[in-house]
Order: C-alpha cells, then structure tokens, then sequence
C-alpha cells in the first residue's frame, strides 16, 4: 500500500512539471510564428482562439489524425523509436531544472551533468530517424545534425566549466542560489554570449538550422515522417529550445531570483522569475530566426571548432587564474 | 583584415544591428491582410466570376449573337439559340465550362449589349468539377445576384472603354 502511495505521489509530482512544460511548449511554437510574421510585417496565425493561441494544439490535433506512413525499406522498429527517443530525452531533462527554492522534481548533486548528458543522448534520436528512413536527405541531414550537435556540446562543456569554477557545485540549486550577489552574465558574459550562440546551434535553429535545410535536404531527418511521429519530433525539438533557454537563465541570469531584492520584486513568486526568463531568451531565439541567414556547413565547423571552442578555453584558464590569485575559490 | 573589421566581428555589430532594426519592425503596421475577414481592393475591370445580366425590367439581355462564343479563345462558352414567339431571338442554352475559361474578358468585350460579364467575385471553388460547368441559370443567378456591384463596375470603367 506504502509504495502505491508512493508511486502515485511521485507521478503527481512528475505531471506536475510535465504538464505545464507541454502546455508552454504549445504556447512557445505559436509565440515563435508570431514573432517571425511580426518581424516580417505579416500577421501569423491569429484565427483560432483568442490572438490565435490555440493555433498549436489545432495543428497538433490536425497531426494526430493524419496518416503516419512507414516507408517500405525502412527499418521499422528503429524508425517508430526514434520520435519516441528525441521526445522523451527532451522531457525527461526537465526533472532537474529549478524552479524555486523547493519546486524540482530531483534535486541531484549532480545535476548539471545530467542534463549534459540527456543533451548528448539527444543526437541519437536524429541519427536514429535518418538511419532508419533509409533515404538519403534524411540520411545526410543526420550526419550534418550529429556532427553539429556535437561539436557545439563541446564549447558549451567547456563554457558550464567555467560557471562551475565560480560555483562549486553541480548542484542546479546550488548554481543558482551562488548568483544571488550578482548573476553570472555580468562577470562572465562573452561566456554568455558563446553559451547562447551554441545553444542555437544544438538545437538546430537558424542560423544553423542546416540539417533541416529545405533548399538542400528537403526537411533533414524529418522528411520521412509523418502525422503523430512527426509532431513527436517537433514537440521534442521545442522542449529542447525550452530546455536550453531555461539552462541559459539558470546557469548565467540567476534562474528563480529576482534581480533585485526590493520588496516589489520579492512579492512575485519565484517560477514567474524563471519563465520570465526562459520567455526572454526565448524571444531572442525567434527574433534571430528573423533576421539571420544560414551558415554554410564549413562556416558552422569553423566556428565552433577554431573560434568558440579556443575561446572558451582560454576563459577557463582566465577565470581560474582570477579565482586563484584573488583567492575567491569556492571551498 | 583591418582592426574595424575584426571589431565589427568581435562584438557582433552587424548581428546586434539586425536585431535591433527587427525589434523597430514589430511595432510597423501590418502588410498583410486578415483575408477572409478582410478583402483587398478590387478594380471595376476586376475580371471574376461571370454573370448575364438582365434588363430592369426583367428580360435577359443576351441576345444570342453568339460573338463571345466565337471570340472565347478556350472554346469555352457554348450557346444554343431560338427564335420566340416574339420574334426575338433568345438563348436556350447559354453554358460557360469554368475550367476551361481562361478569364481573359474576351466576351464581356464582344457582347454587344452588356449581357456577359466577368463580376467582383473570386471565391467560387467548388468541391467537384461538376459545379464548376456553369449553365444559363447558374449565370442569370450570378447576374441577380451581383446586378448592383456590376452595374456600378460597368458605369465606372465606362469612360476608359
């Protein structure tokens, strides 16, 4: 009786967190189309619901009743998975992230690691769906992906090292309550900048959108799929953006806190600070999908290879050396 | 490469201008309309949905002469003719094949009296071919129905023919 107790309190606590994920996942697609039509000058989806909000579950209920076709010569079970792998892996990060104090789903010590490592696993899911296609867009589209998202995990690894120098912890929490002097982005902002940067292009938007390059590659990974198995996909790509968004604000705008600790600010419950900044950052990921053109695969290796990846070293050795020498080393 | 150059590229000038002129563009009015709720605006020589007209007083202008359908370069339009007890001459048959009409206005040109014309009208999509074989009636309806907008159209553009 205990354990069934016990198993149904900690599946409330998951659709706790994965509810309002799913839902916001919903409302940031319609918010990206939005902001890309706006910066255009066109109006975007505006018809269902009120300024169009429900725009994203109608197309998710015009998926669920389309036809999902298998192709022929694909490998069958490989490519039912691979939607299920990408969706899942880019849920099941959402257990450690913060959203107060006490709000988290599993405080690990080591959570920033997990998240890594979930982040990493990510890859497979798109090399699994072009493996499985067996149908050459998709097929090179996965190689582009992979050989992308790691490249740029690289950088990024390198660039949590150096917020982990001022922590101390992997502790996400931990993280957090370290920024409460002053958050992150001050001291070590051209880490910032590369973080968001390579955030782009691990989850593979413009402008380094290139394995789903439609000029070249039809839809990259994606083309074979169709009607839920595809929504699978781009629901995990978007909780992926999410994800990255809300890494960003965790690990360099001080996540739940408040930037100030005047009274005003201190009545505003702890999340909104957190989704207030996912919701930033994630306006800056859709605003740059207006304006920016795609990289050329070379320019993509270049720049994560001879420039982030360099340059996030040397600030490691920087911030270690300034930490050294002035003693500020956290115990 | 010179030093501009490479500080242009260092702090992301170039990016940080793009993002800012976006963020100006927002706020700019819309180019595009909320279509079906709001249509754009269409010209007197708008050539649309075709349509026979009538006399005021009720008796059908066309009077069989059958230039439209000479002229018709799609061969679209086929009309049959009688004479009535009246002794004028009328169509028993006046069919437009919609699929085939290239919508060049060709007809609305010839007719000596006004009786086909090309109306306002663009959203007749149809679920089958089969509606879209346009007979007299389906064209004295259209003609009832859009005489106001047609008369004023033909009125118009009068001054130009």
């Amino acid at each position: 009786m205990e354990y069934i107790i016990l198993l149904f309190s900690e599946i409330y606590k998951i659709f706790y967190v994965l509810i309002p994920v799913l839902v916001s996942v919903a409302m940031i697609v319609w918010l990206d189309r939005r902001i890309w039509a706006f910066v255009q000058k066109r109006r975007g989806p505006n018809v269902v619901g009120p300024f169009g909000l429900f725009q994203t579950l109608a197309d998710a209920l015009k998926y669920i009743f389309k036809e999902i076709i298998i192709p022929a010569s694909s490998n069958k079970i490989i490519f039912i998975l691979a939607p299920i792998v990408t969706m899942t892996l880019a849920l099941i990060a959402w257990a450690v992230i913060p959203f107060s104090e006490d709000y988290v789903l599993a405080d690990i010590n080591v959570g920033i690691l997990y998240i890594f490592a979930i982040s990493s696993l990510g890859v497979y899911g798109i090399i699994m769906g072009g493996w499985a296609s067996n149908s050459k867009y998709p097929f090179l589209g996965s190689i582009r992906s992979a050989a992308q998202m790691v490249s740029y995990e690289v950088s990024i690894g390198v660039i949590i090292i150096n917020v982990l120098l001022c922590v101390g912890s992997l502790n996400l929490s931990d993280i957090v309550l370290a920024q409460e002097k002053i958050w992150f982005v001050i001291p070590l902002f051209p880490m910032f900048v590369i973080f968001f940067i390579s955030s782009l292009a691990e989850t593979n938007r413009p402008p380094f959108d290139l394995p789903e390059a439609e000029a070249e590659l039809v839809a990259g990974y994606q083309t074979e799929y169709s009607g839920m198995m595809y929504a699978m996909f781009w629901l995990g790509e978007y909780a992926n953006i999410l994800l990255m968004c809300a890494l960003g604000s965790i690990l360099f705008l001080g996540g739940w806190l408040a930037p100030m600790d005047i009274p005003l600010f201190d009545m505003i419950p702890p999340p909104v600070w957190l989704i207030l900044k996912i919701l930033f950052l994630f306006v800056l990921f859709a605003l740059i999908k207006a304006i920016v053109p795609r990289y050329r695969y070379d320019q993509l290796m270049r720049l994560g290879w001879k420039v982030f990846l360099p340059f996030s070293l040397i600030w490691v050795v920087l911030t270690s050396g300034y930490l050294l020498y002035f003693d500020l080393l956290p115990v | 490469m010179n030093i501009f150059r490479i500080f242009k590229t260092v702090f992301l000038i170039d990016f940080l201008t793009g993002l800012l002129i976006a963020i100006k563009e927002i706020f700019k009015p819309k180019k595009t309309l909320n279509y079906p709720f709001e249509k754009g605006k269409i010209s007197p020589r708008y050539r649309g949905e075709h349509a026979l007209r009538r006399y005021p007083n009720g008796e059908e202008r066309c009077i069989a002469c059958k230039l439209c359908e000479a002229v018709c370069p799609a061969q679209a339009i086929t009309i049959e003719s009688t004479a009535r007890e009246d002794g004028s001459r009328k169509t028993t048959r006046y069919d437009i094949d919609m699929l085939k009409c290239i919508y060049c206005g060709l007809c609305e040109e010839s007719c000596p009296v006004d009786a086909i014309v090309q109306g306002p009208n663009f959203e007749f999509a149809t679920h089958t071919r089969e509606e879209l074989y346009y007979n007299k009636e389906k064209l004295l309806e259209n003609g009832d129905r859009w005489e106001n907008v047609l008369a004023a159209n033909i009125k118009a553009d009068n001054p130009y023919r």
